[in-house]
């Protein structure tokens, strides 16, 4: 069943890129949002199979789906299946679930584009290659899925592509994306050499014993030390060098602002809610290799925790409302890894969750107001909008409270649990946690402040929208040049119709109850997400001990399938769970002062920005660092000079050239002597085979006379 | 009796004529008449070792040699004619298509 989850899709993608441009758009609309809907049907219905599933012998329930094998060439084996165990499972339930709501609102966004069918195309394609990251039973085949949506995110951010700016944007993020996949090919290389396997769960050999998965192989072995680069740490920092690409840390997180180039409905589904979350994908299922190295570990958490804050100010200052909340996501993507990097992974997850919640209903939001506002972008052209869009307005309100951390929304369980575990975290040098916290409080306080103003210079205060505009300078829609943007002259803003509304209220339920699924113990809650998710993710070492939790299996004795190393782990962990107990009070504390910092990042927002909205932000934060800046200037200029100078003009024209045109001219003189013979007399060849014939035989004669 | 030698001398001087008037020649059709000289010495030697060595192989290979000299007289003078046809001469200097 597994395989038509994401051949639904894939079916879907083909009939409208085949036959799209016949079909019309209703048709188009159709086949694609029915093709996700089937999808996501068989999703809940496999995750509803997987709560049923009796565990396996390691205490994980699973569901496997076997297409065929893929590579088979010695000892390597890469099959074509799909693995549905908790943590695909709760990605497959918000792709499918987050994609449907996100193709129905296309249709209505998308209207009147003459690439309509082409969008649907590729967003379908797109959904078939995330479910086949998240599902694939092997890395190899993960990597097939990072690339293909790698790729659709290419298409899709330069779906505009008569707008420069879009191709641009497109070519970047495929570019710097490729620098991520280069470490994540690596340490794919570096896991099969090491432990002979690439696959997530345990396989049949070619000699009939069973394979042990990598991620078993690698509970049991040592936890190597701070600072020692052993081969753990190696594969961890490679597999998050793939993650920072994808997921837009820094320093690879320079391509997911501009990818706001591409359609609203794109920003929602691939640059906010599901592909950018891979990254987190790929850490929590290696977690088990990544727990093995508190280097790897150290250096994911102050990544995590610089970009959060880093990006976070960033969107201080950003006028166009997909650019704030971009520079939010890459923000919140790092506290995602802020999560996995102090061994709280089901937290990291967590907040994938609630996050691919609230930022896809802010992006559709942002979408609705700018539709309704007839592509306008820049929020300092907003203002009073409440009045015009008022479902829009309700909804996006609580998206702005979920994301800045109100009480018992989604984004204040997942995140509260993050700045907790953070905080309390024994997986990183004493004192390192709490100035992480520090890091994460900052950022929690600076993401109510940056909504708060995204908010408030969108819908309320005064209209600024009915000043002269000059022109469309802003357009989204350069080829949007429908019946419907006929009235874009009187500039009076407009409610988005139902099929855009409808997704944005289902979202905002979703934002607003999706947190109680992991309710923490400390808050009288049972926290089902993370008990769920336990077995599959592996539990981090407190810093210093450096023996395995697990001790039982090591690669010698693959033959004994009822003790395992996840199992042991497992175990443990549920012992230094009870024994955790006591310091709630420490945790409720946290809370409550997280809650403040962001009902205090709303107060200051409301503030500063009420009386003063268009109040200039600082020009460091506004130019975003330089970072662009510096990039071109210290990595693009001097490979541009090294291929240019270097490259071209040394290595390629004059010595590369040179050989080739050496030989070639080689060639021609020996045959401009060789030309002469070649007279075109008749006469003159039957005189040289008449000389041959006179040198053979005077040297046989010579021979036999001699 | 003729000496084996004899007929090996005259052979070798009509082999001679032959190359040297495939190698002077101009005209195609002389020189075409040489190389059928050449074929025919060849032809002489052939016989009279046969004869002299009493073994009839010899003569045998002779007519496979006539044959093919006469298929190779037809296709040859098939070759002249359309080569006058397009040139109007049969001149072999002047049929230098090759020539660079």
């Amino acid at each position: 069943m597994l395989k038509w989850i994401t051949l639904a899709p894939l079916i879907g993608a083909l009939i409208n890129g085949l036959f799209g441009k016949r079909l019309g758009e209703k048709v188009v609309g159709a086949i694609a949002c029915l093709s996700v809907a089937v999808s996501a049907v068989l999703a809940f219905a496999s995750f509803n199979q997987l709560t049923h599933a009796s565990a396996g012998a390691d205490g994980v329930r699973r569901v496997t789906d076997y297409f065929f094998t893929w590579i088979s060439v010695g000892a390597f084996r890469a099959d074509f299946a799909y693995l549905l165990d908790p943590l695909s499972g709760i990605y497959i339930l918000f792709i499918t679930g987050v994609g449907l709501l996100i193709h129905i609102y296309a249709t209505g966004y998308m209207h009147g584009d003459p690439g309509y069918y082409r969008f649907f195309t590729y967003l379908n394609l797109f959904m078939f290659m995330m479910l086949t990251l998240v599902l694939a039973d092997n890395l190899l085949l993960l990597f097939v899925g990072w690339e293909g949506v790698g790729l659709c995110s290419y298409l899709l951010i330069g779906y505009y592509i008569r707008k420069k700016e879009a191709g641009d944007a497109a070519k970047k993020a495929f570019i710097v994306n490729r620098i991520g996949d280069f470490g994540y090919m690596i340490a794919m290389f570096l896991v099969f050499t090491t432990f002979g396997t690439i696959s997530f769960v345990d396989k049949p050999g070619a000699g009939g014993e069973i394979v042990r998965s990598f991620l078993v192989t690698a509970a049991a072995m040592p936890v190597e030390g701070l600072w020692v680069f052993g081969t753990m740490t190696a594969i961890a920092l490679l597999l998050f060098v793939g993650a920072t690409g994808k997921s837009a840390q820094i320093p690879l997180f320079v391509w997911l602002p501009d990818a706001m180039a591409g359609p609203t409905p794109v920003s929602a589904l691939i640059h906010a809610a599901t592909m950018v979350t891979a990254g987190v994908y790929l850490t929590a299922r290696c977690s088990w290799v990544v727990t093995k190295s508190p280097t790897a570990m150290l250096v994911i958490a102050v990544i995590g925790a610089a970009t959060a804050i880093f990006a976070a100010t960033i969107g201080l200052a950003q006028n166009d409302i997909k650019k704030v909340l971009a520079y939010s996501t890459v923000s919140q993507l790092g506290y995602m890894f802020l999560a996995c990097g102090v061994g709280a992974f089901t937290a990291g997850i967590f907040h994938v969750m609630t996050h691919a919640f609230f930022k896809a209903l802010l992006f559709l939001g942002s979408g609705s107001v700018i539709h309704g506002m007839h592509e306008e972008q820049d929020i300092r052209k907003m203002g009073g909008l409440r009045k015009y869009m008022p479902i829009t307005f309700a909804t996006m309100f609580v998206g702005w409270l979920a994301i800045s951390g109100f009480p018992l929304l989604s984004g204040f369980f997942s995140k509260d649990e993050i700045l907790w575990r953070t905080f309390s975290t024994e997986a990183l040098p004493p004192g390192v946690g709490n100035a992480l916290w520090g890091l994460a409080a900052l950022t929690a306080l600076l993401t109510a402040i940056y909504m708060t103003r995204m908010m408030w210079l969108t819908f309320f205060g005064q209209e600024r929208f009915g000043q002269a505009r000059p022109g469309h300078s802003n357009d989204a829609h350069a080829e949007h040049t429908d019946a419907d943007h006929a009235h874009a002259a009187l500039g009076k803003p407009h409610e988005s119709p139902a099929v855009m509304w409808i997704p944005l209220a289902i979202l905002a339920v979703l934002s607003l109850i999706g947190g109680l699924v992991g309710v923490p113990a400390a808050m009288g809650g049972s926290n089902h997400f993370e008990h769920f998710l336990q077995p599959v993710i592996a539990e981090a070492q407190p810093f210093g001990h450096t023996t395995p939790v697990a001790h039982s299996v090591t690669r010698g004795e693959v033959g004994t399938p009822t003790i395992d190393g996840r199992e042991a782990a497992a175990s443990e962990s549920h012992v230094a769970k009870s024994e955790e107990h006591h310091d709630t009070s420490t945790e409720l504390g946290l809370t409550v002062l997280s809650v403040i910092l962001g009902l205090l990042g709303i107060g200051i927002g409301i503030a500063v920005f009420s009386k003063k909205p268009l109040r200039k932000m600082p020009k460091t934060l506004e130019e975003k660092y330089y970072v662009d800046e510096i990039y071109e200037d210290a990595v693009i200029q001097p490979i541009e000079h090294l291929s240019r100078d270097g490259l071209w003009k040394v290595v390629d024209v004059k010595i590369i050239d040179g050989f080739v045109n050496g030989v070639a001219r080689m060639f021609g003189d020996i045959s401009g002597v060789l030309r002469y013979t070649q007279s075109g007399f008749a006469r003159s060849y039957a005189a040289v085979i008449l000389l041959g014939a006179i040198i053979v035989i005077g040297y046989f004669s010579y021979i036999a006379l001699r | 009796m003729v000496p084996l030698s004899w007929y090996l001398a005259l052979s070798a001087v009509l082999f001679t004529i032959g190359v040297v008037g495939v190698i002077i020649q101009r005209n195609i059709i002389s020189l075409f008449m040489c190389i059928e000289l050449m074929l025919n010495a060849v032809n002489l030697t052939l016989v009279a070792f046969s004869r002299f060595l009493g073994d009839v192989t010899g003569q045998l290979f002779v007519f496979i040699v006539m044959t093919v000299a006469a298929a190779e007289a037809a296709v040859g003078l098939a070759i002249i004619i359309s080569l006058f046809r397009s040139r109007e001469t049969i001149n072999v200097d002047e049929a230098d298509l090759l020539r660079l």
